[in-house]
């Protein structure tokens, strides 16, 4: 066993040159620019602007995903139960997005949602309005735009969880005269929890750190911490600060990874 | 031909002439069959016979293709598993993961909406008839596979279904655990009166569990009967090989074998072959009257018997037991040996 451990060597030098040492980088600003000191960090946390925008991505994220997981399900159910043509349309409908650049679906989102786009002429030609309906530059333009690039991503935790569901366990709630609703709320939702768990996962670390959408349908209205970082290296630029706002951002994610994993753990048992 | 204490039961269910194609395939045909109320019914048979099959179609888990099934008299072909109501113990038990033991058999009680305090009672009540006390809370993964048979048949009894389909369920078993099971099944048949149909593929199991058997290959049911009957008297050569050991003989059509005549039991007119179980055919003495000249292939020695491969002058293996205790030196590979049975002992297939 241990002779093998030196073949890992490569992985660990790559990962150790393009992550760690970058990021002790950061920790070293942090803590030094523009002065040496826990400064950076209390000025951060003092902030109100700072704060707010904190505040705001963690709302965001939490909204964004209860809103991936739940239509997630959904489709995952389609794809994984439903009947064979529902089924290689519902695949389709996952596989295409993912060809999709970040930047175009974001763009394509603008131009559906904006004041001039397809959703306000429909809507104007039907004569359903008079004025368009403000549909970017707000929290609800960016929740739209990160769910549908993230749902993807919590589709296949949900397959694995669904494809694990031993039929014989529903046939035999069918059996003992479980209505369809009561085995998909007492037994299927339960059995599939760790795929749950597991989507919620994935799709919250991903979204705390979004930068493309929440900048481009936020339209600087709706502001969320990588883009506030963004700010802080390139427009202010006070690299301490943004390297500050970068560590509270990963102990933040860490924090709430673990807490989730532990979650997690115990349901897997 | 049924035994007396059947023949005093109603017929509970009825299959009248059932089949069941999958897509082209049949997996059964023409399957004809009463169940009595109470009785206790093993399905038998090779692997891809149709057991799960018809115990699906009984359940009502999957559509017959043809034919009819009858309840009490009343025709349930169309029925759902879930208006049928019978209890049914899967393969694997397909328990709920996520429950605890006591949710697992509170659940069908759920379902029919009884009561708080009645679910408690009920399922007290089964978790102490399966001998599972102390592991109300526990859920199935931190059970043993017997304690999750336990389970399994707790649930499918808990809300007393007037019959139980058990679809192999010791299979997953060791061979202690498998007769402790089994003998605990044979208790609660006779302390509940439900109806039992039971599939297996172990053939000790069944003839030692059944009020009868039936049994099926090639998705055709080739006999039904008490366990004694089916394996006295097969009905024809695939029951009378696969229940058990038999030597067969093939008859020359001159009332003899090879040669020597020996005496034919009165069914044997037109069939071609004859069959003696291993344990009703021993070494010939004076005076037998039905005797047949063998070589000793092998001698397996087996602690208090021996068991005898010989060889007929046709080429035909037969084989016998022979006791190990006092008596006669036992004979040398190779040597010249007769065979003797009682004719009522013999049956042509
Ligand atoms: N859903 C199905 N679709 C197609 N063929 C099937 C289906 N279910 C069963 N069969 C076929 O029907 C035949 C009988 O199957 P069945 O499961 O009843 O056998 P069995 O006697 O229970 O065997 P075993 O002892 O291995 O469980 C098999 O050849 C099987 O392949
Ligand atoms: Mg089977």
């Amino acid at each position: 066993m241990r002779a093998y451990l030196f073949l890992i060597c490569p992985v660990l030098l790559f990962l150790g040159g393009s992550y760690l040492l970058p990021f002790l980088g950061i920790m070293q600003l942090s803590f030094t620019d523009p002065e040496p000191g826990l400064g950076q960090y209390s000025h951060v946390l003092s902030d109100p602007l700072t704060l707010s925008v904190i505040w705001r991505t963690l709302r965001i994220c939490v909204i964004v995903t209860a809103v991936s997981v739940a239509a997630a399900y959904i489709i995952t159910l389609l794809w994984v139960r439903g009947r064979p043509l529902v089924r290689s349309l519902t695949e389709l409908c996952i596989m295409i997005p993912f060809w999709i650049s970040v930047l175009s679906r974001a763009f394509g989102w603008m131009s559906m949602l904006s004041n001039r786009g397809l959703l306000n002429t429909w809507l104007k030609d039907l004569g359903l309005i008079e004025t368009s309906l403000q549909l970017t530059r707000n929290e609800f333009a960016v929740i739209i735009g990160m769910s549908h690039y993230l749902i993807p991503f919590a589709v296949f935790p949900l397959a694995t969880a669904m494809r694990n569901v031993d039929e014989r366990v529903l046939t035999a709630a069918d059996g003992m005269g479980a209505s369809r609703m009561r085995i998909f709320w007492q037994v299927f939702l339960p059995m599939t929890a760790s795929g749950i768990m597991g989507a919620t996962l994935l799709v919250f670390v991903f979204s705390v750190g979004f930068f493309v959408t929440p900048a481009l349908l936020g339209g600087g209205q709706s502001v969320l911490i990588a883009e506030l970082i963004y700010l802080w290296i390139f427009q202010i630029p006070q690299w301490g600060m943004a390297a500050a706002m970068s560590v509270i951002l990963m102990l933040a994610v860490g924090g709430i990874l673990v807490l989730l994993m532990r979650r997690y753990g115990e349901m897997a048992k | 031909m049924k035994s007396e204490a059947i023949v005093a039961n109603t017929t509970q269910i009825e299959a009248r002439s059932v089949g069941k194609k999958f897509g082209k395939f049949h997996a059964l045909r023409d399957i004809s069959l009463e169940i009595a109320e109470g009785e206790f019914l093993s399905l038998l048979g090779p692997s891809g016979s149709g057991k799960t099959t018809f115990l699906t179609l009984l359940g009502g888990y999957e559509n017959t293709t043809s034919g009819q099934l009858f309840l009490e008299g009343q025709d349930m072909t169309g029925w759902t598993a879930n208006q049928r109501g019978f209890g049914m113990v899967f393969q694997g038990y397909a328990l709920f993961p996520h429950l605890t033991v006591a949710e697992n058999i509170a659940f069908p009680l759920k379902v029919q909406k009884r009561s708080k305090a009645q679910i408690a009672d009920r399922v007290a009540q089964m978790v102490e008839m399966v001998g599972l006390s102390g592991h109300e809370n526990k859920k199935p993964k931190a059970l043993s596979g017997g304690q999750q048979q336990r389970v399994a048949l707790a649930r499918a009894l808990a809300y007393e279904p007037k019959v139980l389909l058990l679809d192999e369920p010791f299979s997953a078993l060791d061979k202690n655990l498998r007769g402790q099971m089994q003998e605990e099944l044979r208790r609660l048949h006779r302390e509940l009166g439900t109806t039992f149909v039971f599939v297996t593929h172990d053939q000790e199991e069944a003839l030692a569990l059944s009020s009868r058997i039936a049994i099926f290959n090639h998705g055709a049911l080739q006999q039904v009967g008490t366990p004694d009957e089916v394996y006295e008297r097969p009905a024809n050569r695939f029951t009378a090989e696969f229940l058990g050991d038999i030597n067969i003989l093939t008859l020359d059509g001159t009332s003899g074998v090879a040669g020597t005549p020996i005496q034919l039991p009165v069914n044997a007119v037109g069939l071609g072959h004859l069959a003696v179980r291993p344990e009703h055919m021993r070494l010939a003495a004076e005076g037998d009257a039905n005797q047949l000249p063998v070589r000793l292939r092998d001698r397996v020695y087996l602690g208090s018997k021996s068991r005898l491969l010989l060889e007929t002058q046709a080429g035909e293996e037969l084989m016998l037991y022979l006791d190990n205790g006092a008596g006669p030196a036992a004979p040398q590979t190779g040597a010249e040996l007769r065979v003797a049975w009682d004719v009522q002992d013999s049956f042509a297939v």
